[in-house]
């Protein structure tokens, strides 16, 4: 049975990831990641005829493959948690209603999948979900002409600017089995240090993903090297170093710590500025990089900390600051066949 | 936390990466001159067939506009404007780049409300307040006359 | 030497805009509107006449170049038909630019699609 301390859900018989599946784009094919994607689509309209249509389409696609992988239909799946940047989620409802799975839509902008993966161990953990999709996506070119400039427009990128990632990852939870362990969730408090700069979105996450690791810390009376690696979503290069400062001030030196944002592209040579984001970026280095490693024992043990800038572009033109958000999912190797033994 | 938003703010200026300025600016003049220059490449030619200086000037624009149309429908401008960046965006071609950009952008919403209505994010303020600008002046010009 | 001049005055007009964009993180709709509206400042006290007689294209390429034309049709108009000028001078100098600009992007929309910034 779950239980709570401070802010942190545990989950004593914790519920697995039984199957996974990541997709990108062009550029997430050209990138470090490559290798780590189940499937990669030069063609980022994904055969569609425009960028929404291409993304709901990315996500089915991750769907479909995660369900393939699990040996499952959608019929069998009890609920699927979804969520991406589309003005009303618009991608994954669009994805889930080709599937028919029962669906809750969420937005947690790029914190989405830690926020689907909390829920989903929460609600297996309970008894209430026997098989349970989670799932984001994000696509540049959809992003882009939503929240910036027609993609034909010559407009600037500054050097904290992070690049929207065309990429998707889906997860199947289930109550118990193999797979990578979910141990324990974190959901985050809303931090808002008074960032207005829509092009430097890492300096607006990175308190959200310092606060949110500091209660797991306190909850579960841990510390950082207790990890073999500590992975925040989409803080980019400027936000991992302003996180690590943070932290540094709390006294934590935080040796371990990997970004998706940061690794996804290579920034010297992809023209990605600050790195990745977007909820496809982690989601997609959580299915295809973090996931895989946890399965070969290579790390046992790991904090998956998704952060997740939360105004739109009407608060943003009304010269509010960006408010930002960060869940945290511990994630542990497969339990081992001769311990349970 | 323990750290305040102030001096996170302050952090936050010192950690962002500053833009390279000098390269900016060298492409920004480059390239910016350069289409400057191919204006008045294109003023002389106008002027050598005999069209008076008023004519030239407008068809010099005209031309500009039309080529920057033909570059941005081709996805060329913005790979150009990536690295020049004013350059491309304070000639009149950066101002058709806005307009054509936005007009291919969202002809999936529509003729009428995607391409029609959504053509002027970019340059409707420039219109409005450079017309707006022009009225205050012309008053302003005609009560002094 | 008029192509010479085309050129540094041009591309320095450009590099003010670059200034702005690094040093001030202004946003493209609003360096655009600013220089247009400053050129209709510069007109209006007289300074950008000159400039366009000496530096050619490269003072009437750039947006300024715009505020300029704006200008010139208002008083132009002024001069000519009187108050009615107030309202009328500055779109009717302009109408070739902006024309040009709506119908290009009607034309091009049909013909063209959006391109991914890979």
């Amino acid at each position: 049975m779950a239980a709570r301390r401070g802010d942190t859900l545990l989950f004593p018989t914790p519920p697995v990831v039984a199957a996974h599946a990541a997709i990108g784009g062009k550029k997430e094919g050209e990138g470090p990641l490559a290798a780590c994607f189940d499937e990669l689509s030069a063609d980022n309209f994904f055969g569609q005829s425009n960028w929404e249509a291409a993304e709901k389409e990315m996500a089915l696609r991750a769907a479909r493959l995660c369900l393939k992988k699990a040996e499952t239909t959608p019929d069998k799946v009890s609920l699927a948690l979804a969520g991406d940047l589309q003005a009303q989620c618009t991608a994954s409802s669009y994805a889930l209603r080709e599937l028919g799975i029962p669906f809750v839509g969420l937005f947690g902008a790029c914190s989405t999948m830690a926020e689907a993966l909390g829920l989903g161990a929460a609600l297996c953990s309970a008894g209430m979900a026997d098989g349970l999709l989670a799932m984001t996506s994000s696509h540049f070119c959809a992003a882009e002409r939503q929240f910036r400039t027609p993609l034909s427009y010559g407009a600037v990128r500054t050097p904290t600017a992070q690049w929207t990632a065309t990429a998707a990852g889906a997860c199947l939870l289930r109550p118990a089995g193999e797979g990578v362990q979910l141990c324990a969730a974190t959901f985050g408090r809303v931090q808002d240090y008074k960032i207005k700069d829509i092009n430097n979105m890492g300096a607006a996450m990175a308190p959200a993903a310092a606060a949110t690791l500091l209660h797991y810390l306190k909850d579960t009376g841990s510390a950082p090297a207790d990890f073999d690696r500590i992975y925040t979503g989409d803080l980019g290069h400027v936000g991992s170093q302003l996180l690590r400062d943070l932290l540094a001030a709390e006294g934590l030196l935080l040796k371990n710590h990997v970004d998706c944002g940061c690794i996804l592209y290579d920034a010297a040579e992809q023209t990605v500025k600050s790195g990745g984001s977007g909820p496809g970026c982690c989601a997609s280095v959580l299915c295809g990089h973090i996931l895989p490693r946890l399965e070969k024992g290579t790390q046992k043990r790991v904090l998956f900390i998704a952060t997740g800038a939360l105004m739109s572009q009407t608060t943003f033109l009304q010269k509010e600051s960006i408010p930002a958000i960060a869940h945290l999912v511990e994630l542990r190797s497969p339990q081992q066949k001769e311990e349970n033994g | 936390m323990k750290m305040s938003a102030e001096e996170y703010g302050r952090r936050v200026r010192r950690v962002g990466p500053p833009s390279p300025l000098g390269r900016d600016c060298l492409w920004a003049f480059g390239v910016g001159g350069g289409i400057c220059l191919l204006g008045e490449v294109l003023r002389g030619w106008y002027l050598t067939m005999g069209l008076d200086k008023e004519l030239a000037g407008t068809l010099t624009s005209c031309t500009l506009v039309a080529l920057s149309a033909l570059l941005t429908t081709l996805g060329l401008y913005q790979k150009l404007a990536a690295k020049a960046g004013a350059g491309t965006l304070v000639p009149i071609t950066g101002f058709a780049n806005a307009v054509v950009s936005a007009a291919i952008e969202f002809k999936t919403e529509g003729r009428v409300l995607g391409t029609g209505a959504k053509m002027f994010i970019i340059a409707g303020p420039v219109i409005v307040y450079g017309t707006l600008a022009a009225v205050l002046y012309g008053s302003v010009y005609w009560l002094l006359q | 030497m008029n192509y010479f001049w085309a050129f540094v005055v041009g591309g320095g007009i450009c590099v003010i805009g670059q200034l702005l964009i690094d040093l001030t993180g202004l946003t493209p709709a609003r360096i655009l509107t600013g220089y247009v509206v400053a050129g209709v400042i510069l007109s209006a006290v007289g300074w950008y006449a000159p400039l366009a007689e000496f530096a050619g294209c490269g003072a009437t390429v750039p947006l300024l170049g715009f505020g300029h034309l704006l200008a010139k049709g208002v008083r132009t108009a002024i001069e000519e038909e009187g108050a009615i000028g107030i309202l009328t001078g500055g779109l009717t100098a302009a109408a070739a630019g902006i024309t040009t600009s709506l119908v290009c992007g009607v034309v091009c929309s049909w013909v063209g699609k959006s391109h991914d910034q890979n």
